[in-house]
């Protein structure tokens, strides 16, 4: 990549727009993208068609950053379009790594999505009840709109993907060091998760636990309480870890590389940057955690209230990362 | 008729020992239940169930020492703990809380090792085939990966 300039791409699919948004926090640094980079890609801000992609020779993009999964076949269709023509394709934000947030419809069934979409919500006008087709013959002809799927998939369902870079979105910070590797041509072996530490959350967090004897009694919601924010000397003057304080935190279970943003403000993580290291599912990982924290005294009625107080344990404990559990869809 | 393939993990202080008792004194129960021997039920992470669901067991037990009876003290407490957040999650996944049991069986109940079984298998048995991998095969599955 010496004399000619990188090729770059960005690209969503079933996301919020977040990620996209998110490139731009590099700031004034995206100056210096512009200047080593073409941008070749980017529908949120440049104006490009699907026509204009298939156009390119194959490998044509060095790099492609993708956000979003897989919901529907017009972005399985262009994911594999856009794989065939970069030559280094990386699954940009929790939504292409694990699902994302999306993925919590993988919970429900297509019918009662569209169901719910276009029938029952209370801003819909449909009297006659009309569901989305995949084709639609008028007058002037037959059209076609793509298929919604059953499921929310992660992009490396569908294509061979190179690297993975988790966040809701990254994080700023993230983003340049990834992109200056890429720029470098420094980057790791394939299938690496990039962007982001070797350990968990709290590695990086500003609270401190005990390490002894924290059994929790109830669990807090942080709209309705209010944590113990008061440094404590015997924990190295910091407040107390917030998941002893009873909120629902699954930063133990996280990937490290946030600089644990949320808890910063004061918010147990979420688990955006999904599954720590060598983790297979961090849903499960971090109930597991948290459920063996339940102070049941030897009672088994007295553990079901306490787990009770969680509510939604599959939204809060795979919050970002239903596509990329053991199970990756409820039952249909 | 149809046999439900279930997943036991019994701790090895007590529901081990139990489930020996029960072969040395030569009690009849139902054959569905594959044993795997585990320290202690509080080694029994949440991956191990989901696991043995996802790859098509069709029912899970573990059992464990009763409360305070624990070889590790409180081991067993922090199964209970795990174990309702867990029963919640399969519920939200679509999988049927009775496919998944905690039992607590001391060494000395080989007769309740037989029973727990028997119920759990008949209570399974009913619910019929959880097929996990085909049953959330959706069509567009066929073209992943």
């Amino acid at each position: 990549m010496s004399d000619k300039k990188l090729k770059l791409g960005l690209y969503w699919g079933a996301s919020c727009g977040g990620c996209d948004i998110s490139t731009l926090e590099i700031a004034e640094n995206i100056l210096k993208v512009i200047e080593v980079a073409d941008i070749v890609l980017w529908p949120c801000v440049v104006d490009f068609k699907y026509e204009d992609v298939k156009n390119y020779p194959d490998g044509y993009m060095d790099v492609c950053l993708w956000n979003g999964g897989i919901r529907n076949s017009e972005t399985k269709e262009i994911a594999e379009l856009i794989r065939k023509k970069s030559k280094v394709l990386v699954a940009y934000g929790a939504c292409s790594s694990f699902g994302g947030i999306p993925a919590l419809a993988n919970l429900y069934t297509k019918e009662s999505i569209f169901e719910r979409a276009y029938k029952t919500t209370e801003s819909t006008d449909n009297p006659q009840g009309i569901l989305p087709q995949t084709s639609v013959k008028m007058p002037e002809g037959e059209l076609h709109i793509p298929e919604f799927y059953g499921s929310v998939y992660r992009l490396n369902d569908v294509v061979d993907v190179d690297y993975f870079m988790p966040g809701c979105p990254p994080t700023a910070k993230q983003t340049w060091s990834v992109i200056q590797a890429i720029v470098a041509g420094k980057l790791p072996p394939k299938g690496s998760v990039v962007g982001v530490g070797d350990k968990t959350v709290c590695d990086e967090c500003p609270f401190e636990k005990k390490t002894e004897g924290v059994r929790i009694e109830r669990f807090k919601r942080p709209h309705l309480d209010r944590p113990d924010l008061t440094p404590k000397p015997e924990l190295k003057n910091k407040p107390q870890c917030l998941l002893e304080q009873g909120f629902v935190c699954v930063g133990s279970a996280t990937r490290s590389g946030c600089e644990a943003q949320c808890l910063k403000a004061n918010m147990p993580c979420r688990g955006c940057y999904g599954p720590a290291k060598d983790v297979e599912d961090q849903g499960s990982k971090a109930a597991a955690a948290i459920g063996s924290l339940i102070d049941t005294q030897g009672n088994e009625k007295r553990g079901e209230e306490i787990a009770a107080q969680i509510v939604d344990p599959v939204g809060t404990f795979y919050r970002f990362g239903v596509s990329n559990s053991l199970l990756r869809r409820a039952k249909i | 008729m149809f046999e439900p393939k279930i997943l036991g993990i019994f701790c090895n202080w007590c529901s081990y020992t139990g489930a020996d008792l029960a072969g040395t004194a030569r009690i009849k129960y139902a054959p569905n239940v594959r044993i795997v021997r585990v320290m202690c039920s509080g080694r029994v992470d949440n991956n191990f169930v989901l696991k043995a669901f996802q790859e098509g067991a069709d029912g899970v037990l573990v059992a464990g020492c009763h409360p305070g009876d624990c070889h590790y003290i409180e081991g067993n407490y922090k199964t209970m703990g795990r174990v309702p957040i867990l029963k919640e999650m399969l519920k939200q996944f679509g999988i049927e809380p009775e496919r998944f049991r905690l039992e607590w069986i001391s060494a000395s109940e080989g007769d309740r090792v037989a029973e727990v079984i028997n119920s759990m298998t008949e209570q399974v048995r009913k619910l019929g085939p959880l097929n996990w991998k085909s049953t959330t095969d959706t069509k567009d599955f066929s073209h992943v990966r």
